[in-house]
């Protein structure tokens, strides 16, 4: 095998991580709410952009500042459960998604105007330095993007079987009325599950600013992404969420390395139309 | 018959599903202790009756009053912390978690979360397979364990009168014995229980008292042995099969 090959396998698997990151959010929303989160992406790219302003107007590094954009996120997510989502599901079930496609406009633009239209990272000094294995130089932040990833699912993971709250949040995505009927208030649960959602994208977003330049636009290339994780992985499982990243990962990088990064996503894609054929409910999905 | 007193009073209630009306001035009580039934063919309205008791549903007129209290506009988790839990026609386990998961879910309210570990002893004493099953994924359970399990998650609530919809359906004979058995076990220890049935026959042998619904009205109400004797002459009257 040539050792050429094995850079885009573990760039991809790192790159993996990231997209497993961004992936859990619109994952869980799907899994209890049945929303398809089109705003998904571009509250990632909220999260980059208050890394960017923590970053640049404190000095604060991005994942330290976590401690001031995770809270910020959770209370925007529970906000806007239940002064919009849960409004919206009262007057039917296509309602949500327009809210959700308005939220997405309403950032992208808030963005444009707060931070022009221009590129931005989040620079910080190890976003820029490698790590050496086996001879091979990888970029340390990707090293980075797939411990986050590890330590998110671990931690969701545990949240939803281990906590009263979490196994709510599962119960209600299971069977909603059956879990009404055991004395959770639904639309609280609900609140609390788009909250956490937001937790997730506020530290996706710390990480994808790390890793990529973006701008206020690019929340939607990530909601696609994050789309293809969930459909490869299968819904309602974080692990599967996990794997599902890693795999788009390798394919996004695999496919670069074979046809050029103009035909990357692509192979990206074709895999994520034959797992819909094949296996439609993901690989590690439950049968729905 | 422990008491006499009135647990649960509904003064008649109409309920509407959107603009259609299921009930139409319902009336019904249910004492402290007993074991009512409500008897009534498809679209009677005996689980919008049940509903409307646990909130999922709020009446247009009329009050449902529990141990004292208004609860007719109270939601579900609200009563459910008051002591009313149900048990959901067709079981409605949740089907990816395990059976021990969904005892937990049951303890949910935090009144209920204090004695998780005695009502979970209670709940294996009487269901001993569930113990042996505790692993195991709800979905993989016989339509039998799966009516345990439901009982079971809602016993572990705490509750002080159980709505049971539909318990029955789909069981075999032997099974529903089994249920029943334990059903006079869980009322034994204090619990009421009203549950609704279409197995007519069957439901008379084990109740204290019953009530008739046909389209959304209380046709006829009594003890078991009075209503036993009404299904015979007027079987075509009730409008439903004796199923056994």
């Amino acid at each position: 095998m040539n050792s050429d090959i094995i850079t885009p396998v573990l760039m991809g698997v790192m790159l993996g991580g990231l997209y497993a990151l961004i992936a859990n959010g619109l994952s869980l929303v799907f899994g209890v709410m049945r929303l398809i989160n089109l705003a998904h992406g571009d509250l990632v790219i909220l999260g980059s952009y208050l890394a960017y302003a923590i970053l640049t107007l404190f000095g604060l590094d991005p994942v330290i500042g976590l401690v001031i954009s995770v809270p910020v996120m959770f209370c925007l997510g529970f906000l806007i459960q239940k002064y919009l989502m849960s409004r919206a599901f009262a007057i039917s079930t296509e309602t949500p998604l327009i809210i959700a496609f308005g939220i997405s406009l309403i950032i992208q633009n808030a963005n444009q105007i707060a931070w022009t239209p221009l590129s931005r990272a989040v620079n910080t000094t190890y976003a820029q330095e490698s790590f050496f294995i086996g001879g091979l130089q990888l970029p340390l932040i990707y090293l980075f993007d797939f411990i986050a990833g590890i330590v998110v699912m671990v931690l969701l993971h545990t949240f939803l079987k281990g906590t009263y709250l979490g196994r709510a949040i599962t119960a209600a995505s299971q069977d909603k009325r059956a879990a009404q009927l055991m004395g959770i208030n639904t639309n609280r649960v609900y609140g609390y599950a788009f909250a956490i959602a937001m937790i997730s994208a506020a530290i996706a977003g710390v990480f994808l600013g790390m890793t990529f330049p973006f701008t206020p636009t690019s929340g939607t290339s990530f909601l696609t992404i994050a789309f293809g994780t969930v459909i490869i992985g299968g819904l309602g499982s974080t692990l599967g969420t996990f794997i599902g990243g890693i795999i788009l990962g390798v394919f996004q990088t695999l496919g670069g390395y074979f046809f050029g990064s103009a035909a990357q996503m692509l192979v990206v894609y074709l895999i994520v139309l034959i797992i819909l054929a094949v296996r439609p409910q993901g690989l590690l999905g439950s049968r729905g | 018959m422990t008491s006499s007193e009135a647990q649960l009073e509904i003064k008649n209630i109409d309920v509407f599903h959107g603009t259609f009306q299921a009930l139409w001035n319902v009336s019904l009580e249910i004492r402290r202790g007993e074991m009512l039934a409500l008897i009534g063919a498809n679209t009677s309205g005996k689980s919008t009756l049940m509903d409307t008791i646990s909130g999922l549903l709020h009446p247009v007129n009329g009050t449902v009053e529990f141990e004292g209290t208004d609860i007719s506009r109270l939601d579900c988790h609200d009563i459910v912390g008051l002591g009313i839990t149900q048990v959901p026609e067709g079981r409605r386990v949740f089907p990816d978690m395990t059976v021990h998961d969904n005892l937990m879910i049951g303890s949910y309210r935090p009144c209920a979360r204090s004695k998780t570990k005695p009502n979970l002893e209670k709940v294996y004493g009487l269901f001993p397979i569930l113990k042996e099953r505790r692993r195991q994924i709800a979905r993989t359970l016989s339509g039998g364990e799966q009516q345990m399990l439901a009982i079971g998650r809602c016993l572990m609530a705490d509750p002080r009168l159980m709505l049971i919809d539909e318990m029955s359906l789909g069981l075999a004979p032997i099974v529903i014995d089994d249920l029943f058995k334990a059903l006079k076990k869980i009322r034994e220890t204090g619990v009421t229980i009203l549950f609704v049935e279409q197995n007519v026959k069957r439901t008379l042998q084990e109740t204290d008292r019953a009530y008739i619904l046909e389209t959304g009205r209380v046709t006829l109400n009594g003890t078991a042995a009075e209503l036993r004797e009404e299904a015979k002459i007027k079987k075509a009257y009730f409008g439903i099969e004796e199923c056994d």
